[in-house]
């Protein structure tokens, strides 16, 4: 264990010139939300010195927006505080649901989804989710705010697009319209504080009749990153999503798949079940969005 | 004898005493002492799970800034000879397991000694890790100890087979011969933790004087004492051990590991040491129980009588032998009356931490295999699985395989209960399956000591010397409270040091409210009759003619004498013009522990697409001879039942090809979680044990033993075929479902 130092920074700007400050000085600067992956880490796999920045102070990143367009959750945002939210629970109820499966009761009243995106594990389950219904996160840079797709950002087990002197503000989500709806599953062998040994995220558009007009689907825990299953959305759309469409997206989706086999399960059981949780969860959207 | 006494205090519920310091957080655990001047030790574990150790140099971490101390197997007596505790303890000329103990620093600060760690320089020669059973039995094998010979037989060549054991009775071919069906399964079982929450964790101080102190969390507190004392090479005498709350054991803390270190760097600092493990160091270094390779083979009439029975057992005893195949032999077939049998046991060396007793130790891998086989029998018979079991239940006067005749014993009882229980009688849901088993533990007696002490306004210490890891201090203040006839709140029970109290072997064997309250029984009874005495004395009576009723000292019926009733706390604040102040003491080697059986059966849905087993409900009927406290023995068999179900399906030491663990941790280590569970629900059977005074029989070891085969039998039953190993986790389950071409 080394030594810490730690900056509680009020506004993006503040921020960015900590993390400027801090890379000049050749310290290593860690963004700071929830600190429920941080600090484990820190006590256990790696514990170098460094300089913390919370980024649960910065003003512009403590917003929770519910728009008539588009929804921004600040990355700040406790999960415990988006699960409380009903409105927020009913547009994207399978974004929220990610959020709900980790950790326990304590732990959602300090994780959030960003940290869980800039944790960047394979594993992350707020990550189909937010690619599934579109997000895209709003990055603080020096040279003013970037934005970058959610399937975008995450570029390898624990890296992501983020330079040293950068951090994410939030996640902008466009606000679901009609029938419209989504649904995250992911298996683990408990019923909760578990790792996913995999998981599947679906977001769809229903027409009057229920006919799928547009589809999004992610698989995580099987790919060194989430992965987007473009052919799994195009098995649904156009159809009822019926059992033949879904066992159709489930295919895709197993065959997308590039799992390994470790602790946590088998090449072919990873490969098998992401099918079932594409199938299920997709299930689940469609009624969702039938019920809208 | 028991079942005419007329109870008061016994089969109530009361508050623990030790409860409410517990969920306010005051209750001291073992890592809770500090000490002025307090260094920290920390362990150098092996990096290889077998090498020999060429070379270790503790220099540079000595001279490292903050350090005080660095110890080695050469700072301990033995050398090469040591025993196997002391080479488990810390390792000479070899480390036989990843995370073996090979040096130890102590330092003034946390940070300083774990940086000295890497300063320590160890050069090893890496041997081959020898990490299964099949490997370990195979010709030719790696061995874990070159010099080991099965059973102690030097004519024959080194093995990594330490020990065997059998038990034969009849003609087993004969028997077999005269069966109509006969069933043969082979089983595999990982090797499982104990999994208690707190790790271990203590601090030892020594003085100039040459005594040292010291404080940790345990099982036993006078066991740590004689074996701290033997691996030093110091007199029980220059040792005293205080043992804090304990966060759990179920076996596992029965043992020493970091004790001696710490006494040795804090005789060599003059400062008090503390140490304590990380949870991975726990997973990897301290005893788990066994894995476990098992055949059953049983033969039975068309009418379900059983002709004959096999067993075949082979147990990962870790480093050091002494894997418990003599409880594994013993178990399992105890519960029932077969002619003719033959149980063998193996107890097998490999390149894994050494094993410790965990709940029934040995008991739950044998009894998942023949309970198992039973469980097909049933089917091949179409018979239900509780009456084949009634058919052939072991009952009073039945010769166990091991050989002595069951006195009062409570199988059959349970049998009935569970046929009847509406959790039985109810359809199974649709879908699931439902499995049922039988367990059995042999409960043990062995030494305890008990003194109970008398305030001048009539309160009663209990003091004892069984940590209490499951309510034990309420069922004590309860039996006392019951013999002295007093209410249960005017009663403390209390867990005394090793010179505070007189000795008690370890809390283990389910034998605490058996032994221990048997003694503490006993020193209530030489209380009252000191009481009898006083009050003679006062009244001018013989000691004869008084009586000790509802806890007062009275005249016998029939006596002429006009006096007024003594209590215990009139006794006692006179007690200086009678004799002296009231002390009871009793001491025991007990005799006459009771078996404790048990019938298992639980409803459970496999999801055929993930594989995932889910628990539907699951119900425990045990005998407890007398529940003294019975919802401490619903807990014990609600605990043990949730470890079971754990075992069952997920629970599994996972180790990479060199031997290291690969799921040292509670996030891939998967005990169930609460909401994993559904309610346990328990049926106390009371068979009175005839050889304690209220008919305790022990009840904390058999509860984990029926619930791995009957998880198994439930998703026999749903799926149609059997998955023989453990655990049922959902790649394993999905694997067969699809190798069977579906389970639907």
């Amino acid at each position: 264990m080394g030594a810490y130092a730690y900056q509680a920074p009020a506004s993006v700007e503040e921020a960015l010139s900590t993390l400027a400050a801090e890379a000049a000085a050749g310290n290593r600067a860690q963004m700071l939300a929830g600190g429920t992956d941080v600090m484990v880490q820190m006590r256990s796999i790696d514990k170098g010195p460094r300089t913390f920045v919370d980024v649960k102070h910065v003003a512009e990143a403590n917003e929770l927006h519910i728009g008539d367009d588009e929804v921004f959750i600040g990355a700040g945002i406790a999960s415990a505080v988006l699960n409380e939210n009903d409105e927020l629970k009913s547009i994207l109820p399978g974004l929220i649901e990610s959020a709900d499966l980790i950790g326990s009761t304590q732990i959602q009243g300090r994780a959030t989804i960003g940290g869980n995106l800039c944790n960047s594990s394979p594993a992350g389950d707020t990550i189909p989710a937010l690619i599934a219904c579109g997000a895209v996160c709003v990055i603080a840079s020096p040279g003013g705010n970037r934005e970058v797709p959610t399937e975008d950002f995450v570029t390898g087990v624990g890296t992501n697009v983020l330079e040293p002197t950068e951090f994410l503000i939030g996640l902008k989500i466009p606000r679901p319209k009609g029938r419209s709806s989504d649904a995250y599953l992911r298996f683990i062998p408990r019923t909760e504080m578990d790792i996913a040994v995999c998981g599947a995220g679906v977001a769809l558009t229903l027409d009057d009749s229920g006919v799928c007009t547009a589809a999004k689907v992610a698989i995580g825990a099987v790919a060194i990153t989430a992965l987007v299953v473009p052919d799994a959305a195009a098995a649904l759309v156009g159809t009822t999503v019926d059992d033949e469409a879904l066992s159709a997206a489930a295919d895709a989706s197993s065959a997308l798949a590039k799992p390994i086999t470790d602790k946590r399960g088998t090449v072919e059981y990873r490969r098998k079940v992401v099918g079932v949780l594409t199938k299920r969860a997709g299930a689940i959207a469609r009624d969702r969005a039938l019920a809208l | 004898m028991a079942e005419a006494l007329d109870l008061k205090a016994i089969g109530t519920r009361p508050v623990r005493p030790d409860g409410i310091d517990k969920v306010t957080g005051r209750a001291a655990f073992g890592a809770d002492l500090h000490l002025p001047n307090m260094l920290h030790g920390m362990v150098l574990r092996s990096p290889h799970a077998h090498a020999r150790i060429k070379r270790v140099d503790l220099t540079r971490a000595r001279a490292a800034e903050g350090v005080l101390a660095a110890v080695s197997g050469a700072d301990f007596p033995g050398g090469a000879g040591a025993g196997d505790l002391a080479k488990n303890v810390i390792a000479r000329d070899k480390v036989l397991y990843h995370g073996h103990a090979v040096a130890a620093v102590a330092a003034k600060t946390l940070l300083q000694a774990e940086a000295a760690l890497d300063l320590i320089e160890v050069d090893y020669e890496v041997l081959d890790p020898v990490m299964s059973l099949d490997e370990a039995m195979a010709d030719g094998a790696t061995l874990v100890n070159e010099s080991q010979h099965t059973n102690g037989d030097t004519s024959k060549p080194a093995s990594n087979i330490a020990a065997t054991q059998r038990f034969e009775r009849g003609d087993l071919e004969a028997g077999f011969a005269e069966a109509d069906i006969v069933v043969e399964t082979e089983h595999r079982v990982p090797m499982a933790h104990q999994g208690y929450i707190e790790p271990h964790a203590c601090t030892a101080t020594a003085n100039e004087d040459g005594k040292a102190t010291v404080w940790c969390c345990t099982q036993g507190h006078f066991d740590v004492r004689s074996l701290t004392a033997q691996v030093l090479g110091e007199k029980v005498g220059n040792i005293k051990v205080i043992p804090s709350e304990i966060g759990g054991g179920f076996g596992g803390k029965t043992t020493i590991y970091l004790e001696p270190l710490a006494v040795r760097m804090s005789q060599m600092t003059g400062r008090p040491v503390k140490m304590t493990m990380s949870r991975e160091d726990v997973f990897r270094a301290t005893g788990p129980t066994s894995g476990t390779w098992c055949r059953a083979k049983i033969g039975a009439k068309k009418d379900g009588t059983f002709t004959a029975a096999s067993a075949w057992l082979a147990y990962e005893a870790g480093a050091f032998p002494g894997a418990p195949i003599g409880p594994g032999c013993m178990s399992v077939l105890a519960p029932y009356e077969v002619p003719n049998l033959v149980i063998e046991g193996n107890d097998v060396l490999v390149n894994k931490p050494k094993v410790c007793a965990y709940r029934a130790p040995g008991a739950p891998q044998s009894m998942h295999a023949m309970e198992s086989a039973i469980d097909e029998l049933a089917r091949q018979l179409d018979m239900d699985p509780i009456d084949l079991r009634l058919k052939n239940s072991a009952a009073e006067g039945t010769v166990a395989p091991y050989g002595p005749r069951f006195p009062a014993i409570g199988l059959r009882e349970c049998l009935e209960a569970a046929k009847v229980h509406p959790n039985y009688t109810a359809p199974v849901p649709e879908g699931a399956g439902r499995g049922v088993a039988v367990g059995f533990w042999f409960n043990i007696g062995m030494q305890s000591s008990a003194e109970v002490r008398i305030a001048e306004d009539g309160a009663v210490t209990v003091m004892e010397g069984s940590p209490d890891i499951g309510g034990s201090r309420a069922s004590m203040a309860l039996m006392a409270a019951e013999t002295l006839g007093v209410p249960y709140e005017q009663v403390k029970a209390h867990v005394g040091d090793t010179e505070s109290t007189g000795f008690c072997n370890v809390t283990g064997g389910s034998r605490t409210t058996f032994a221990t309250g048997m003694a503490v029984v006993q020193a209530c009874e030489d209380i009252i009759a000191q009481c009898k005495q006083r009050a003679a004395l006062t009244w001018d009576l013989d000691e004869e003619q008084v009586d000790w009723v509802d806890g007062e000292a009275v005249p016998k019926p029939g006596v002429n004498a006009d006096v007024k009733p003594l209590s215990l706390a009139d006794i006692a604040r006179g007690a200086g013009r009678t004799g002296g102040p009231l002390l009871g003491r009793a001491s025991l080697n007990a005799q006459g522990a009771g078996a404790s059986f048990s019938c298992n059966f639980t409803d459970t849905i496999v999801d055929t697409e993930t594989g995932k087993v889910d628990v539907l409900s699951f119900t425990a009927v045990q005998d407890a001879g007398r529940a003294i406290h019975p919802s401490y023995v619903e807990g014990q068999m609600q605990g043990g039942a949730v470890q079971g179900i754990g075992w069952a399906l997920n629970e599994e030491y996972i180790y990479d090809d060199n031997g290291v663990m690969e799921n040292a941790g509670f996030l891939d280590y998967r005990v169930p979680v609460a909401s994993d569970m559904p309610m346990i629900d328990t049926e106390i059977i009371e068979v009175p044990n005839p050889f304690h005074p209220y008919g305790v029989r022990g009840v904390g070891e058999t509860p984990i033993v029926a619930p791995l085969a009957a998880v198994s039998n439930a998703v026999r039953d749903q799926l149609g075929f059997r998955i023989p190993d453990l655990p049922l986790s959902p790649p394993r389950v999905l694997e067969a479902i699809d190798e069977q071409g579906g389970g639907d």
